[in-house]
């Protein structure tokens, strides 16, 4: 085979049986991925194994790092290098990442990071499922900024998702964080993988002009700066202090309001763009199920068996849980007596959903604390109980 | 169809979780209109002691993947029969390894039970790694909606390493042929 | 001063004209700290080496040393406290012609830092590591560190360090780096011609310097004035290449030896391998 055919072999186009973490890898090759940094964790360490058997053979680079620290590090390096970069890991290495994940946000470097959630805190339930990390993609790293989290429910999602994963972070410049659970990393369901041709791919915006008029961080109307990448003869300049549009530090309120202010908004004011969410029976609905991830699956079969009972009820599944869909659920809120939020943690989204519907209509959260999921008869109980 | 929940246990090293790869591939490729969810218990648990793979089975959208009451118990160990065995739905069919099980009164909820020697089969062909495939020849021929032998023998073909495919159609044939005593 | 002798003060350029970030100067380091004299070793060398420019990358994690980069008008990268190493092997491996070259401080590369340190020179990552040493935390106000050596005070050392220190050439060394040396701020001659080899080198090369810091080292142990710890420096001085590098660890008025301990050659580089891993990668294709 020769360099030439590379390109080929980032799609694996036709239908596949994988699991979760192997279509998170495809869909990352798929999209252009030349670049994982990693620490092996468990339930995602399938992702890095596919990485470094698939990396090398479409012109990439797996690197194996002795922490989830030193893997954040380099996929931000690698990103400045001009590569599309990832790392995958679970909640304990997701811990570790969150400083430099603060750091890519402030730099806005685009890059990937798969959590692949198990039962927390600490060492928890490493085997096992959790949906225990989406208050720690919000908050994890310190100071203000805007995450992107997305959250499959399907094999087909990992791959579909992981692409839209990668073309948001090259759009909006931030790492993106994909959040798998156990269950759907683990799980093997037919994959569809389509021809290059289909594959949407979105790279970032390079600046149109030469490097002595170049302003790193000065941003156009979409708020999102055109990035020079090393060894193109910009001299960039990339640090984590506060910074003005050249890039250099500037210790000032002023310089902070400007700077943490554009990289929080170019996420708030694309938040119509970014938002991606299922429907599903909620036209008539009088009882929503707001729900995201594996979750998502039994929440849909509690809704299907509540309309075989004549209850109308209906299911809002969040794809993108960050940044969150207030509009929509404050509409919701108008619309039905309760929202019911079944998740696997201890009220996470469902605070998140008492936040935005400012007591207008009950919310009720659900809650497993991880190691199992909801079946659709726990959930099915709930919903009666709110009928009466 | 209904969704049909299939479990395939056994211990560590009698090649369970390919069964359910296999099984659950060829549904869900293969098998016009069908989709099909394959989930296996990971784990320290997974190495040694009672190992298992689930297949969930459905003409409609799958939701949610893992099996609670099983249609199918396939089962290749004593210790995986104990554990298991109280999944098993009533009017469920059991397929049992009948060496390495022996049955007990849990098993008279099944509608069938099916007994075959699968290591002793795979042992006949050289060696015992074949018994995991000869027992879904037997499944295969004995169920009639989990998956047809056209389906399976093509996964087979392509999932199998090279060297192993043809011993292992043959163990699939003995399996599928294989007729219970008594 | 006549008119004209402005004009011709003023028609000459400096040597580091273009090379240091236009805006940036004057730079945030005390008046006898060496980092400034480091910096312009840094440059010379990097010319010296002959690099194109835009294949040049400078990064640095936090502290006074972690500053360099932003100073320098290459691709330059100021990351976060102690990953300086993993953010340049990132930048390294997306294009094998470039030149990364990590500038940071003992802290931050051997304390918070230190774990980075030990795996990439064990990788033997296609990086040059340079570490000023000034034995404290500078920027923090001047804390005990990983090279404090016994009996040094700090802030949080009053009763003086009671820890032993790290020998980082040694450390280097025994984890794999091809290339190691150690020079005071003072030796800039030699620490120029090292950094050059340093930087020559193919994999990891390493390179202490020991640099002055008056304020928060300095003033707590006698040496109140960056002139004072530079002529301390050269009393206690002893050049010795291929020195063992077990024996030249630093303890309170001992020898500092410098010198070029390390060269190492033909040891493959992380580069070489993440290649030969493509090789083999497409080799299993074409089997298929």
């Amino acid at each position: 085979m020769s360099d030439d055919n590379s390109d080929q072999l980032e799609v694996l186009t036709g239908k596949h049986y994988v699991t979760g973490n192997l279509a998170v890898a495809e869909g990352s090759l798929a999209v252009g991925c030349k670049y994982f940094g990693g620490y092996p964790i468990t339930p995602s360490s399938e992702i890095a194994e596919h990485m470094a058997m698939r990396l090398p053979q479409v012109n990439g680079h797996f690197v194996q790092f002795e922490d989830e620290i030193a893997s954040i590090a380099s996929i931000l390096g690698a990103s400045w290098g001009g590569a599309k970069s990832m790392t995958a890991t679970s909640g304990p290495g997701y811990s570790l990442m969150v400083e430099n994940i603060g750091l890519g946000m402030m730099t806005e470097t685009p890059c990937v990071i798969v959590n692949v959630q198990r039962g927390g805190p600490s060492t928890g339930l490493p085997t096992l499922v959790g949906q225990q990390d989406v208050m720690q993609t919000k908050w994890g790293s310190h100071g203000d900024f805007e995450p992107i989290a997305i959250s499959p429910s399907t094999v087909q999602e990992c791959f579909d998702q992981a692409i839209t994963c990668f073309n948001l972070s090259e759009k909006y410049r931030l790492p993106v964080t994909f959040l798998l659970d156990e269950v759907i990393g683990h799980m093997s369901e037919r994959l569809v993988i389509p021809t290059k041709d289909k594959i949407k791919i979105i790279s970032r915006k390079k600046p149109d002009v030469p490097p002595e008029e170049y302003l790193p961080y000065k941003a156009g109307k979409d708020l999102v700066p055109p990035m020079a990448l090393a060894g193109e003869g910009y001299n960039v300049m990339m640090t984590g202090l506060t910074h003005d549009e050249r890039g250099y530090p500037d210790i000032s309120a002023e310089a902070q309001e400007i700077n943490v202010r554009r990289i929080n908004d170019k996420i708030r004011k694309n938040k119509k763009k970014i938002i991606q969410l299922e429907e599903y029976m909620l036209d008539d609905a009088e009882i929503a199920l707001v729900s995201f991830g594996t979750t998502a699956r039994s929440a849909k079969g509690a809704v299907n068996r509540a309309r075989e009972k004549g209850i109308k009820v209906g299911l809002l599944r969040l794809i993108t849980i960050w940044p969150f869909p207030d509009e929509r659920i404050q509409l919701l809120a108008d619309q039905v007596k309760k929202i019911l939020v079944p998740e696997i943690n201890y009220g996470q989204v469902c605070k998140e959903v008492e936040r935005t519907v400012h007591g207008k209509t009950d919310v009720k959260g659900i809650f497993k604390l991880g190691g199992a999921i909801h079946s659709p008869e726990e959930i099915l109980k709930e919903i009666e109980r709110g009928t009466k | 169809m209904a969704r049909t929940e299939v479990r395939f246990a056994g211990f560590g090293g009698q090649g369970i979780g390919l069964m359910g790869r296999l099984v659950g591939e060829a549904v869900a490729l293969y098998e016009k209109g069908k989709n099909s969810v394959m989930t296996q218990s990971y784990g320290p648990e997974s190495r040694g002691g009672a190992s298992s793979a689930d297949v969930v089975i459905d003409t409609g959208e799958i939701d949610f993947p893992k099996a609670t009451e099983l249609d199918y118990f396939v089962v290749l160990s004593e210790e995986a029969y104990h554990k298991y065995i109280p999944k098993l739905k009533k009017g469920g069919i059991l397929f049992v390894e009948q060496d390495l099980v022996t049955l007990d009164d849990s098993a008279n909820k099944a509608k069938h039970v099916f007994k075959i020697p699968a290591t002793k089969i795979a042992e006949s062909l050289g060696s015992k790694i074949f018994a995991n495939i000869a027992m879904l020849g037997y499944v295969c021929e004995n169920s009639k909606d989990i998956v047809s032998e056209e389906a399976l023998v093509k996964v087979m073909k392509q999932k199998i390493k090279a060297r192993y495919v043809e011993k292992n159609l043959v163990a699939f044939q003995k399996g599928k042929e294989y007729k219970q005593e008594g | 001063m006549t008119e004209e002798n402005i004009d011709l003060i003023e028609s000459h350029e400096h040597p580091l004209d273009g090379y240091l970030r236009n805006g940036r100067i004057p730079h945030i380091f005390c008046p006898g700290c060496s980092l400034g004299s480091i910096m312009t070793v840094i440059v010379d060398s990097i010319l010296a080496a002959g690099f194109d420019p835009k294949k040049v990358a400078v990064v640095s994690g936090i502290g006074c040393t972690g500053r360099i980069a932003g100073y320098l008008n290459f691709d330059s990268f100021h990351t976060t406290h102690g990953r300086a190493i993993p953010f340049a092997i990132g930048l390294s491996v997306t294009d094998p012609e470039r030149k990364v070259i990590v500038v940071s401080g003992d802290g931050d590369l051997f304390a918070i830092g230190g774990n980075h340190m030990i795996h990439s020179a064990r990788r033997n990552a296609d990086i040059t590591v340079i570490c000023v040493n000034n034995f404290n935390y500078g920027m923090t106000g001047g804390q005990a560190g990983p090279t404090s050596y016994k009996g040094q005070f700090q802030s949080t050392a009053p009763y003086g360090s009671v820890e032993e220190p790290f020998n980082l050439p040694d450390l280097a060394a025994s984890c794999g780096a091809v290339y190691v040396a150690r020079w005071t701020a003072l030796d800039v001659r030699r620490m120029k011609d090292s950094v050059v080899e340093a930087l020559l080198k193919k994999g990891f090369s390493f390179v202490e310097v020991l640099g002055s810091c008056p304020t928060t080292y300095g003033r707590r142990n006698q040496l109140a004035e960056g002139k004072m710890i530079l002529e301390h420096f050269k009393e206690h001085t002893e050049l010795q290449h291929g020195a063992d590098t077990r024996e030249v660890g630093i303890s309170k008025d001992g020898p500092m030896i410098v010198g070029k301990f390390v060269d190492i050659e033909g040891r493959p580089t992380l580069t070489d391998h993440l290649l030969s891993l493509q090789e083999k990668g497409r080799a299993s294709i074409s089997k298929k």
